[in-house]
């Protein structure tokens, strides 16, 4: 067998270890671009998900001040832990609205009631329709919307301490 | 206390994998013979690990809420069954599993080959220490499974609803025996390329262990197919993810390694390509594994990913697999290639063999990486799906099943018969059902309809070895080939049917209403609720007919509590001819109730044909080692007779 020859699995092995030494030295990034990013919020009206807090339509969203979209479900399990999250978030004067994917109105409110409730209004997505008009494909995930109305930023996945300096960062910026 | 005890376990473990290795390296430099020393310790150390895997076992039977894991994974509610499994459903608990099967397929090796060269044996022995050694580090140094947890909080935090089924609960721990199986081979191969032993009883030693590994590896992959099927309420059988691709790719690599070791075993010929896939295949596993603990490849919605164990794994792929090319790289030079052959010849075929599972095994690994190094080079974020594969892999997997016809008639070194000849039969069948498929179904599509020709092709000429001589005076091992190659005709067949006549109803249904899927008339009797240990669910009710007497059916909507999690259980109703699969989602808030149906035309015969290849593996496996033994009585006989 030719000397070369030998000597190509080795160098492939290289390159693969290289190339998943870089995966992981980057962090996770999270953050797949919103290709909703810049545009305004799509028209949308959900009636509320339980009885004492309003519902969310799009206009609700254009404020004149920036807020923080939250897709959420009672039966989704990051969002327990996301939850305690936004309250700190909430606790530092950030506007959040929820909308319940999928949800029971007894659901959310034993949810609300057992995990925490930031959101200041919560609309009910039964057919996930309005989450999929927001270009978000799973539970949870936020959205930095500015007081215009427009989408800044989508975060994807639940929330964590971690991410709290740039959730903060972008509703600065959206000002 | 048990908790202790299975950690002190793991700690006596790894030293004596120290020792081991220490023992090969001393015993390799200076000559001297350290088998039975190393034999003994690598026994111990089997049964050390295997002691600490129990104690997890005992841990999670007693629901023991001072231990992490189990309060991570368990919940007092949960049935026995569930519990048990709890213990390798998770990432600490299947890393030991995964060492167990490591350290016990080392003390196995040690107790039975008898074939090996001493030196080679040591050497071996040492490679599989070298392994356990890594990977009991990572155990201890960054996943230990029996950490303490102070306070111990009342209740543990449940598994996954998902995996509260009864094949899921099988399946991760068949599929670590194939994969850890491997471990064997890899070693053998590192053994014998370090002693220059690379011959025809080198081959011999190793294809029970690949045979067994790639057993466990054909039926894991075939219960795991099934389980996707009916669990996640999507109807498919293989979604190409990359938890999926992590287990194809040892497979494939095993599969290979399966075909030319025999060449190696019967010719001394393909030394440095078996030993290649020798190293490749437990690589492969290596690799999986790295990927689906690291969370480098999931999907942007994974939530525990861990950069210190992702590491570790890389680490450990990098040394060990670097360590084995490198000395592949090395010694390749001294491998002397057998016996030659001619073009028309079994050797011809078994290499044809090799290079398509090869090829196929290579688009899988790249399709599974590509969306990595794209994001690598251009910062794009993509995802490669089931088109790609399906497109490129299924082409080359059906020009390799119509050389599976072939191949096995073939005679060593040259063939000179006209075996062409038998080929008609099964080529006419397979001709037939082209022309057949056009006429009654113009519109298929081109990879069913060539799927159906060449299974029913196989389907006959794969039974052609046994046909040519007499099946009664066929060693048991040509039956296993003969069976395990029919299973790929059936599973084929199975695989083309679904695709070519599937027939998918969604639809909201009020109770009373009537849906048509298929020949099938689905009625929707009542929605109930109901109970089960751990979750409440919603029922429907279902009557189905196709004018005989009707069918019911009931799938559920269950609620899991702990954790909270819905889950939609499927309700399936098989027939001769296909499976009417059922699932009810959500309700319309008007008394509506979402249905989704399909009537799926002999798709059992994936996994039929998908058991029937492992069966042929088994078949194959016993024949050989049945063999092996009578030879061995007959030459201890011998030599009391003659001493």
């Amino acid at each position: 067998m030719s000397r070369a020859l030998r000597f190509v699995p080795l160098a492939l092995l290289l390159v693969l270890i290289a190339g998943l030494v870089w995966r992981l030295a980057t962090p996770a990034d999270t953050t797949v671009g919103s290709k909703l990013a810049g545009k305004p919020v799509p028209a949308f009206r959900l009636p509320a998900a339980l009885s004492g807090k309003p519902g969310l339509s799009s206009q609700d969203l254009a404020t004149g001040k920036p807020r923080l979209v939250n897709i959420f479900a009672s039966w989704c399990l990051p969002c327990i832990q996301e939850v305690k999250v936004l309250e700190r978030l909430k606790a530092r004067g950030v506007a959040i609205d929820g909308i319940a994917v999928r949800d029971r109105p007894e659901d959310v409110a034993d949810f609300l009631a057992r995990r925490g409730d930031p959101y200041e209004r919560i609309g009910s997505d039964l057919q996930s329709q309005v989450q999929i008009a927001l270009g978000s494909s799973g539970v949870p995930e936020s959205f930095v919307v500015d007081g215009r109305g427009i989408i800044r930023y989508q975060h994807i996945g639940a929330v964590t301490e971690r991410d709290v300096p740039t959730i903060l960062a972008r509703l600065e910026q959206a000002k | 206390m048990i908790a202790e005890a299975g950690l002190a376990a793991l700690w006596l473990a790894a030293g004596l994998a120290a020792l081991q290795l220490v023992l090969a390296v001393a015993a390799l430099r200076a000559g001297t013979a350290a088998g039975r020393t190393m034999r003994a310790v690598a026994i111990i150390q089997g049964g050390l690990t295997l002691t600490a895997f129990v104690m997890l076992l005992v841990v999670f039977v007693r629901t023991d809420l001072s231990v992490a894991l189990v309060v991570e994974n368990s919940h007092s509610a949960k049935p026995f069954v569930y519990k048990l499994a709890g213990a390798w459903g998770n990432h600490e608990g299947s890393m030991l599993l995964w060492v167990t099967v490591l350290a016990v397929a080392g003390a196995f090796l040690a107790a039975l080959s008898r074939r090996l060269g001493e030196r080679t044996m040591i050497a071996t022995l040492g490679s599989q220490a070298a392994l356990a050694l890594g990977f009991y580090a990572f155990l201890l140094i960054a996943s230990n499974p029996f950490a303490r947890l102070n306070p111990a909080p009342p209740e543990g935090q449940g598994l996954n609803p998902l995996l509260q089924d009864p094949g899921l609960a099988f399946h991760p721990p068949t599929l670590y025996f194939g994969y850890v199986g491997l471990s064997v081979a890899f070693s053998l191969a590192f053994g014998a390329l370090l002693t220059n032993e690379v011959d025809a009883r080198l081959a011999r030693a190793m294809r029970p262990w690949v045979l067994a590994a790639w057993i466990f590896l054909t039926f894991g992959i075939t219960a795991g197919s099934y389980w996707a099927y009916y669990e996640l309420g999507w109807g498919g059988y293989w979604f190409w993810d990359p938890v999926e691709n992590a287990s194809l790719m040892p497979w494939l690599a095993a599969t290979a390694l399966l075909h030319s070791i025999n060449v190696l075993a019967a010719r001394g010929a393909l030394k440095a390509w078996t030993m290649m896939l020798a190293v490749v295949g437990f690589s492969m596993s290596m690799v999986g594994t790295f990927l689906v603990r690291s969370g480098v490849l999931t999907s942007v919605h994974a939530f525990a990913i861990d950069p210190q164990r992702g590491t570790f794994l890389l680490g450990l792929l990098a040394l060990y697999v670097g360590a084995a090319f490198a000395l592949f790289a090395w010694r390749g030079a001294s491998l002397k290639e057998g016996a030659p052959f001619e073009l028309v010849s079994r050797e011809t075929g078994l290499v044809i063999n090799n290079l398509l599972l090869s090829v196929i095994l290579g688009l899988v690994f790249v399709g599974t990486l590509y969306p990595l190094f794209v994001e690598a080079v251009t910062g794009e974020k993509l995802s490669v799906g089931a088109p790609y594969f399906n497109l490129v892999a299924g082409p080359l997997a059906l020009i390799l099943a119509v050389l599976v016809g072939v191949g096995p008639l073939l005679a060593w070194r040259r063939e000179r018969r006209p075996v062409f000849r038998l080929l008609t039969v099964p080529a006419l069948l397979g001709v037939g059902a082209l022309v057949i498929s056009i006429i009654l179904w113009p519109g298929m599509t081109v990879l069913p309809r060539l799927g159906l020709t060449v299974a029913a092709y196989l389907a006959v000429a794969s039974i052609l070895p046994l046909v040519v001589r007499n099946p009664l005076r066929a060693p048991l091992a040509t039956w296993g080939m003969v069976v395990a190659h029919f299973g790929i005709a059936v599973a084929l067949a199975g695989m083309a049917a679904n695709a070519a006549f599937t027939s998918e109803t969604l639809a909201v249904a009020r109770p009373g209403e009537r849906l048509a899927v298929g020949p099938w008339l689905v009625q929707l009797e009542q929605v109930v609720p109901t109970a089960g240990p751990n979750w409440t669910a919603l029922e429907g009710q279902l009557s189905a007919s196709r004018g005989d007497p009707p069918v019911t059916l009931a799938p559920q909507s269950r609620y899991f509590r702990d954790p909270p999690m819905e889950t939609n259980e499927a309700a399936i109703a098989t027939f001769w001819n296909g499976q009417l699969y059922t699932v009810i989602g959500k309700p319309d808030g008007e008394g509506g109730w979402q249905l989704r149906l399909w009537w799926k035309p002999f798709v059992t015969l994936i996994w039929l044909g998908g058991g029937m290849i492992g069966l042929g593996g088994a078949l194959a496996l016993s024949g050989r080692l049945w063999r092996s033994r009578r030879r061995r009585i007959a030459a201890e006989w011998r030599k009391e007779r003659y001493a």
